[in-house]
């Protein structure tokens, strides 16, 4: 080859691509591309006080003496059953969850069907029997519903959509503005179960892991520890995007700077295991049975101890804690002790090329 | 997790960088070739445990950033064509052409699919005969035997509506590039452990003794990494200039040769475009003749396609070795990841990304 002659070009680069104009993947990631859409769409002709907070639900007072959490959430998860759960478990949670995160207690649901064309009805069923087992650990009624059919090829089967409303214990403030520098962490056990698991019921392992979806209603767990601490400022479940987006939000919300220990995050050796091969970061895969506590350093210890009684906390640990400055920005001290950003997800998640 | 642990052991690591404090007397520009050791060595903070004498500069061992526009291009049109299926590993989907990515071919209605192996792809084409199923066959020689392999397949099957996309690069001809260019700053190399996996380094020695530098083969987990800028620094302190392996575990001197046979008989030489930097002769794979019926762009006709490069971002100076991504005017601004304006900041293995992702905005 002519090695000398080999001219340098100067500095080349495409046009910036912003998705302006069509809606891709990446903008239903949970992660910066949604937030994003969110902002652009969604918040300017909507604007109110409960939705400007951001938060999981939206919490509202009718009346003096009442406060009232409500939330929405619509389930398109692909295949409808997976290891450890399913599309209706799943559509029971979520939004139990999402009502729960705001110190409510969720009572009522409202669930809407968008059935297609040439459903098997046993599969209906089955989705119905694990929603109604889902709403009775979760102490729940679905008090109305809808259902709509579209023709073969309209829908991936079954997407459902709940809603949920729940009353705000007097007395209790929770939000994710409202972390405060010295504040503790925790988080209720082990990352990236739901997203390998269902990774795995598409066939895109190539491998088999074991693994189960965390899917689960956590509001019990949550009145234990409002129970147990008087100090608990945020709490958030890391569905979409993982804990890195979900402790991103707070730190934005709050204007705080949210330092995490790599070594004390748990992660069960078989999702690091797929997440190594698939080139995915287990701080960005989906959890659907999880959540991050911002608790007062005086009652962590408590509400720790009030997570791991109950049968989705058994794994809950400290994982890091609340400081003031860069704020904004979540960081992550290493295994090795150095110091790195975890950013939010970009877009969609990608597995890398070697 | 076994076999990864160790090597992530912070006693080692802490061990071995005390170590290379030791041994360092004055400054030394080393560059990884490979992007996933720069990604490895932000993710960890590597650089942190490093002395100030030690400057580490990032190589153009990102196949998804050095893939020219030309070709992102001929994807585009190719992916957008009615009756086609174009799979890709998923990395490719995000990265800008002139005008679009992937994405929006795909939100257009485009079937555009991500596959982990290119013999997904033959499964794909074997279960949809009335569909033309094309595979982006981009990057270095870690790549290029199963890619090769998708073409041996399909031809043994007979698949006449499979065909791949090649934009396979090879390492040796761009560290000739980079060592022969007048602005070179780069006095040692660690040689990417994956690449050499496959090819083994029988192919450094004489660019060691040409360019004087010495070349040492390193692996990307953090005790790989340190183990492999201790054994760098170590030949240059001494004077040495020497090929040496640091990654024995993985890698031989001669490679793995079924994998490099298999290369040879489906690929040859051919000089080839690399984004930011430019044409390097001999520097790629291209379909020998025989397999020229598997060529996409022979298939799909699209070699009348002129790319459109902006002139903002200085991608091509950080592939080379000769700017950082945070001295890049857009970084972190105009340009972040959701939005990017070079390759180098939307590849999982970019440096551009590997800073944003780890270290904007980090005063450390």
């Amino acid at each position: 080859m002519k090695e000398e002659s080999i001219t340098i070009q100067g500095p080349v680069c495409p046009v910036p691509l912003g998705h302006n104009e069509k809606i891709v993947m990446g903008h239903g990631s949970g992660g910066k591309m949604s937030q994003d859409l969110i902002a652009r769409m969604f918040l300017p002709p909507f604007d109110n006080e409960a939705l400007r907070a951001g938060d999981d639900a939206g919490v509202v007072q009718p009346n003096l003496c009442t406060q009232l959490a409500i939330s929405t959430d619509s389930h398109v998860v692909w295949p409808l059953f997976f290891a450890g759960g399913d599309i209706g478990r799943l559509a029971v949670c979520g939004t139990v969850n999402d009502v729960a995160m705001m110190g409510a207690i969720p009572r009522y649901l409202t669930a809407g069907f968008i059935l297609e064309e040439g459903l098997d009805l046993g599969v209906l069923e089955r989705v119905v029997t694990s929603m109604q087992k889902a709403t009775a650990e979760a102490n729940v009624q679905i008090i109305a519903g809808d259902t709509k059919v579209v023709q073969r090829g309209k829908a991936d089967g079954l997407y459902i959509n709940t809603s949920g409303v729940g009353v705000v214990t007097p007395g209790v403030e929770i939000g994710g503005a409202l972390a405060q520098p010295g504040d503790v962490v925790i988080l209720s056990g082990t990352l990236g179960d739901h997203g390998i698991a269902v990774l795995e019921a598409r066939g895109e392992l190539g491998f088999e892991s074991g693994i189960q979806s965390d899917v689960a209603p956590l509001n019990h767990m949550i009145a234990a520890m409002l129970e147990a601490s008087e100090h608990i400022h945020v709490l958030r479940d890391p569905t979409r995007g993982g804990l890195a987006t979900s402790l991103n939000e707070i730190a934005q919300q709050s204007q705080v700077n949210i330092l995490i220990h790599e070594a004390s995050i748990p992660v069960h050796p078989s999702v690091a295991a797929a997440c190594e091969m698939l080139g995915f970061d287990p701080l960005y895969v989906a959890n659907e049975g999880k959540l991050i506590a911002i608790v007062g350093k005086e009652s962590a210890e408590a509400a720790l101890e009030a997570m791991q009684k109950d049968e989705y906390g058994k794994e809950a640990a400290i994982i890091g804690e609340v400081k003031s400055a860069p704020a904004g920005r979540v960081l992550l001290k290493t295994t090795l002790g150095s110091t790195r950003i975890v950013d939010v997800l970009a877009g969609e998640m990608l597995p890398r090329i070697c | 997790m076994k076999h990864l642990s160790e090597y992530r052991d912070a006693h080692l690591v802490h061990a071995i960088a005390a170590e290379i404090r030791k041994t360092v007397t004055r400054p030394w520009v080393l560059m990884e070739i490979c992007g996933g050791q720069t990604h490895a060595i932000m993710r960890y903070g590597l650089d942190q445990l490093l002395p100030p004498e030690i400057e580490l500069v990032h190589g153009p061992g990102c196949p998804v950033c050095v893939t020219s526009l030309e070709l992102i291009d001929k994807s585009l049109a190719i992916a957008s064509q009615p009756g086609v299926i174009f799979t890709s590993y998923g990395d490719m989907l995000r990265v800008p052409g002139s005008h679009r990515d992937l994405f929006s071919v795909r939100a257009a209605g485009g079937d555009v699919r991500v596959v982990y192996s290119p013999l997904d792809a033959i499964q794909i084409a074997q279960k949809n005969p009335d569909k033309q199923v094309v595979f982006f066959a981009i990057g270095f020689e870690t790549t290029a035997p199963a890619n090769a392999m998708s073409v041996l397949q399909a031809h043994s099957l007979g698949l006449e509506n499979f065909s791949v996309l090649v934009s396979h690069v090879r390492v040796p001809p761009a560290m000739h590039a980079i060592l022969s260019s007048p602005q070179n700053r780069v006095q040692g190399f660690l040689a990417a452990g994956h690449v050499c996996a496959v090819m083994g380094y029988w192919e450094y020695p004489p660019i060691a003794k040409k360019y004087a530098v010495p070349v040492v083969v390193t692996g990307f987990e953090p005790v790989d990494i340190l183990q492999g800028i201790l054994m760098t620094v170590r030949l240059l302190e001494n004077g040495q200039v020497s090929v040496e392996n640091a990654y024995k575990r993985t890698v031989t001197f001669e490679g793995n040769q079924p994998a490099q046979g298999v290369i040879n008989q489906v690929f040859m030489e051919c000089d080839r475009k690399w984004r930011g930097i430019g044409m390097i002769p001999a520097s790629g794979w291209c379909l020998r003749p025989e397999y020229a019926a598997f060529d996409a762009e022979q298939r799909f006709q699209v070699n009348q396609i002129q790319p459109a490069e902006s002139p903002i971002c200085i991608a091509g100076q950080i592939l080379q070795g000769l700017k950082k991504p945070d001295q890049c005017p857009a970084f972190g601004g105009e340009c972040t990841p959701q939005n990017p304006l070079g390759a180098t900041m939307v590849s999982s293995e970019g440096a551009c990304a590997a800073y944003y992702r780890y270290r904007a905005g980090l005063q450390v």
